[in-house]
């Protein structure tokens, strides 16, 4: 019988060298794609030369990432059934991080959208939300907590068949210096949620298989994903698929773009970005 | 309850406690218009919490006292209840998931989850950077969290007890005049030892407060004595 133990011949060092070197050009469902540009999905209208991170997150997975300003970042839900979490920090200060309750309410808006900036609790736009196929989107709800998961599949871990948002934040905090005090509230792509007259959360699902949404880094970033189920999905099963991620270089918006001065606030958060950048020396 | 030295006006009410009115009376302070306060609840104490002046913001953050990484989850707290707003028998989870504290009494119809803390920072898109130097909730919080070693990293989305917000079909939201009134309380009882960190709202630039900043009372009792047998 065929078991992972037989599969593999490792008595020696030379053997288990050249066991461990035979499984270096396989493939699997779920992996990052290095570099960026031999991703065999790269997207036709990327630039190969411009591709700076290419991967497929597992299902109950994460990713995370430093990008620079000016990255644009695709997101796609290739199956129908991812859910992007997502948490964005200022790379170089990490104190200024995703703010969910200004980026709603200094832009009278519940549902973010092509064009809504994500706004860090400084006043400024950490990234902007460029591209959207889908609309089914949450900005209230978040991922699947840990008591949920435990309750409704048996386990919240990472090492689980059920990992809960927190343990796949958790992680990718880790990763990169940062602590459950750094984890703000997230924003959700691909699961939708709308909010009645009475406050009542509707749950709305996916838009289907291929929905893409992407976002343009206004500020060097470091990006926190988590594809884990969203916390109103009805499904009894834990069930989230993969989530494509491809990001390239683009530019940032400047004082030429339209989509500075739509209103008034976008206008001033831009503002205060320019001038972040400009005092740092980053651009 | 001693007022004496506070400034009043002749349509405040300063209301009691609103639970465990025949218990302990563990403390009763005042929050001055624009000032910041904050204390221990301990597990099974309620505090009430007293809109003296009505339709007074009081922007609210709550953490285990054991432990603030574990903090009130905005997320987890409306997702259990499939409601975006607070009415009695809420429970206040944290970001682990679990109970910090639960609304037993309310007097006022859609209390706020979505609309934050306001900032100087956040001032300046919303009203332009002419109101960056005006007081804000966020500067109450870091002052206040800085006495228990709180910092900017702690600070999360908070609830606003008598803020109203409306979220329209179109995702339109916006802070609109109040529910509240003089005398209108919310009572939210501890499931563990808490801390509680409370700014009240010194915003002029919208109806959070009725562009009139007035002082909040705060009350924690204990329940009644109960017979425990050796
Ligand atoms: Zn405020």
């Amino acid at each position: 019988m065929s078991t992972p133990r037989t599969n593999h011949t490792t008595n020696t060092v030379l053997a288990a060298q050249s066991d461990a070197r035979a499984q270096g050009n396989l493939l699997a469902h779920v992996m990052p794609y290095v570099p960026a540009d031999t991703s065999p999905f790269l997207p036709n209208d990327v630039p190969a030369m411009s591709a700076v991170w290419a991967e497929t997150v597992q299902g109950g997975g994460y990713a995370h990432r430093i990008v620079a300003r000016g990255t644009r970042i695709r997101f796609e839900d290739v199956s129908g059934d991812a859910c992007a979490h997502l948490v964005l920090f200022n790379a170089d200060a990490p104190r200024e991080r995703l703010n969910v309750a200004d980026t709603q309410k200094v832009f009278w808006q519940a549902y973010p959208t092509v064009g809504h900036p994500l706004l860090s609790g400084e006043g400024r736009v950490l990234a902007t939300i460029v591209s959207d196929t889908s609309a089914h989107h949450d900005a209230f709800a978040g991922p699947v907590s840990s008591a949920q998961a435990v309750q409704r599949f048996g386990a919240a871990s990472a090492e689980s068949a059920s990992p809960s948002g927190e343990a796949l934040f958790g992680l990718a905090a880790s990763k990169q210096g940062l602590s459950r005090r750094d984890l703000p509230p997230s924003v959700a792509f691909f699961q939708g949620v709308r909010v009645e007259s009475d406050g009542q959360l509707r749950f709305t699902g996916s838009a289907g298989p291929g929905s893409i949404v992407e976002i343009l880094a206004e500020m060097p970033l470091i990006l926190l994903v988590a594809n884990a189920p969203h916390a109103l999905d009805p499904r009894a099963e834990y069930t989230v698929s993969e989530l494509r991620i491809h990001a390239w270089r683009d530019s940032a918006t400047t004082r030429d773009h339209a989509r500075w001065r739509v209103t008034p606030e976008r206008e001033r958060a831009y503002s205060n970005t320019q001038d972040y950048i400009s005092s740092r020396g980053i651009a | 309850m001693n007022f004496a030295g506070t400034a009043t006006a002749d349509w405040f009410d300063w209301g009691a406690a609103l639970v465990n009115t025949v218990g302990q009376t563990v403390l009763d302070e005042i929050v001055a218009p624009r000032g910041s306060w904050s204390a221990i609840v301990r597990q099974g104490d309620t505090l009430t919490i007293v809109d003296v002046g009505g339709n007074q913001s009081a922007d609210f953050l709550v953490y285990a006292a054991a432990d603030t990484a574990v903090r009130y989850s905005v997320q987890h707290t409306i997702a259990a209840q499939r409601n975006a707003y607070l009415r009695t028998g809420a429970v206040l989870l944290s970001n682990a998931g679990g109970p910090l504290m639960t609304l037993v009494g309310n007097e006022v119809d859609r209390q706020d989850t979505i609309g934050g803390a306001c900032s100087k920072e956040s001032n300046s898109l919303r009203y332009g950077h002419h109101t960056v130097h005006e007081h804000a909730c966020r500067e109450n919080f870091l002052a206040e969290g800085a006495r228990w070693g709180l910092g900017a990293r702690d600070l999360v989305s908070n609830i606003n007890w008598f803020m109203n917000v409306p979220v329209e079909t179109d995702g339109s939201l916006g802070i609109v005049d109040g529910l509240s009134a003089p005398g209108k309380r919310v009572a939210l009882r501890a499931e563990r030892d808490v801390l509680v960190v409370v700014s009240n709202c010194p915003q002029m630039n919208n109806p959070c407060n009725d562009f009139n900043p007035t002082p909040l009372r705060m009350i924690v009792t204990s329940p009644e004595f109960e017979a425990v047998s050796a």
